[in-house]
């Protein structure tokens, strides 16, 4: 609802500590998800962040969401879709080019921002939607990223350590092991 | 006659840029040298005459050094850009290639950046694109893939790292000169110098602006770009251009997406015996004024049917200073 996102634009700044909160509790839960599998709570995690974010944001769950990065004012709202910007086409007073009656979502997208601790994130170039995650969850590919990039800091010594011998880890393969190690495997389980 | 497969007199070979350079553009030679540069916009023919096209380019190339062949502007339909470029560029002229984002997705960009690179065409716009609803056929499919900003660090990253957005690797990479476009005059103003720093993160090495009236609008953002430091990291060239009427010019501020013209503009086009002179006078004034700011590296005139006048508008301005950008015989780097 447009009214709700206007709401959710002008209190970007409490919206943007709820969705950190929000990511640490999704990336605590990722040794559960991995274990249900992804693919099975995909389906119902996507159908509540349809009706949240829908509600809030008037999202269109591109699946890629950077809503911290645009002063939580979604820019699929666009009707160009531009990820980076508004366009030059922004008429007087701040209104869309395309839909005059509509606030451009990018002049609401840098109030957002400087109302918002993370706010200079607005400066970084994004990259084109990948249309192919439209309809997913964004919540989960984010805690996915997030978990594996902890579980890749966490192995960084282990890989190191098999980079360091590559000879060995040719011709005595266990001694310097580079695969992930299964959970079970282990007696002291680095992961949580 | 020559045989088939030799086409020395039609294409130029593959030419390396110039050291300090990114690409062998002549627009990137003339701005790196310090001297001020002029492009002129050519307003694309409805028609498949190739005749039409150098007819059009006639009254701009004496003082350009680039000619931008428009993609649709307005979304209207027109001869495409790329089409333009190819038949300026081997009669040898500098051409600047508009890529609208509105009509193509990444696939057939990438593709035809390597096709005008292929041609010979060096220098390269990035724009979002007007809507679809503005232009002769509003029920048309809006594609915009990329958006102006991902398109220019497409573009660089096909340049620089010599591979397309999906890592395959281009064996010869697209020489460009990569451009962008600003609208200082419009809203949200604060921001707009923040947006200028993205797209010159991006990757783009020049910037051609919409049309600029309003000059003290356009002189606080270029304090707040010369506050960036951006007027060192990239090529900005305003745009302008000569009214026809005060009737005219109040229907470009309301039909026109993005164009703003103060009123006291409309009021002296309105008070003038002879408009269209007035139009002229005006733009040369602004000409001068905005050469004169600080980070300025050029203009870039848009003269939609207006074309006669720009030869006029810029040797009376005195930008070129007696320089004369001709057009070079083909066979010569652009
Ligand atoms: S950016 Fe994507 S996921 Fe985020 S609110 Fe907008 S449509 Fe939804």
């Amino acid at each position: 609802m447009y009214r709700v996102r206007l709401f959710a634009i002008r209190k970007a700044r409490s919206f943007e500590w709820l969705y950190r909160r929000l990511e640490a509790v999704m990336v605590a839960c990722d040794p559960l998800f991995r274990r249900i599998g992804y693919n099975r709570v995909e389906r119902p995690v996507a159908f509540v962040e349809r009706i949240t974010k829908g509600f809030l944001f008037d999202c269109r769950m591109c699946g890629q969401c950077v809503l911290s990065s645009t002063g939580m004012s979604c820019p699929m709202n666009c009707p160009k879709q531009l990820r980076n910007g508004p366009c030059g086409g922004v008429r007087p007073g701040g209104f869309c080019e395309v839909i005059p009656e509509m606030k451009c979502v990018w002049t609401l997208a840098w109030q957002g921002a400087a109302r918002m601790k993370g706010g200079d994130k607005i400066r970084e170039v994004l990259p084109p939607v990948d249309r192919s995650l439209q309809g997913s969850s964004s919540w989960l590919r984010v805690s996915r990223e997030k978990a594996a990039k902890l579980r890749e800091a966490r192995e960084a010594g282990r890989t190191a350590l098999a980079q360091a011998f590559p000879n060995a880890r040719v011709i005595e393969p266990a001694s310097a092991p580079l695969a992930e190690e299964p959970r079970r495997a282990t007696t002291g389980d680095t992961r949580k | 006659m020559s045989e088939p497969g030799d086409l020395g007199d039609i294409v130029r070979p593959y030419a390396d840029p110039p050291p300090g350079h990114v690409s062998d553009s002549r627009l990137e030679r003339v701005l790196r040298s310090g001297r001020f540069a002029v492009t002129a916009e050519l307003n694309p023919p409805d028609s498949a005459d190739p005749s039409d096209v150098f007819d059009a380019a006639r009254p701009l190339g004496e003082v350009a050094d680039a000619l931008n062949a428009t993609d649709a502007s307005g979304a209207n339909c027109h001869m495409s850009s790329i089409g333009i470029c190819a038949l300026l560029t081997r009669a040898g002229y500098g051409t600047v290639y508009q890529i609208s984002c509105r009509d193509r997705n990444r696939i057939a960009i990438q593709g035809d950046v390597l096709g005008a690179a292929a041609m010979g065409v060096r220098n390269v716009l990035c724009l979002t694109g007007d809507g679809v609803g503005t232009g002769d056929q509003p029920g048309a499919r809006p594609v915009f893939d990329f958006d102006s900003i991902s398109l220019v660090r497409t573009i660089r990253t096909m340049r620089d790292e010599g591979v397309f957005l999906s890592g395959r690797k281009i064996t010869r990479p697209p020489r460009m000169f990569i451009g962008a476009a600003e609208n200082p005059c419009i809203e949200p103003r604060e921001w707009r110098p923040e947006r200028l720093a993205k797209k010159v993160e991006a990757g783009a090495d020049f910037i051609q602006t919409n049309y600029i009236f309003d000059l003290p609008v356009f002189e606080k953002f270029m304090a707040r770009v010369r506050d960036l430091g951006l007027h060192e990291r990239v090529f900005i060239l305003p745009g302008v251009g000569p009214l026809a009427s005060a009737k005219a010019a109040r229907w470009m501020r309301s039909n026109v997406p993005g164009i703003h013209i103060p009123d006291a503009v409309i009021e002296r086009m309105e008070k003038a015996a002879k408009p269209a002179e007035e139009g002229k006078r005006i733009c040369i004034e602004l000409i001068q004024q905005i050469r004169d700011v600080a980070g300025v590296a050029g203009v870039h005139v848009m003269a939609y049917r207006r074309e006669h006048q720009v030869s006029e508008i810029i040797l009376e301005s005195g930008v070129l200073a007696g320089r004369r950008p001709r057009r070079r015989v083909v066979g010569q780097a652009q």
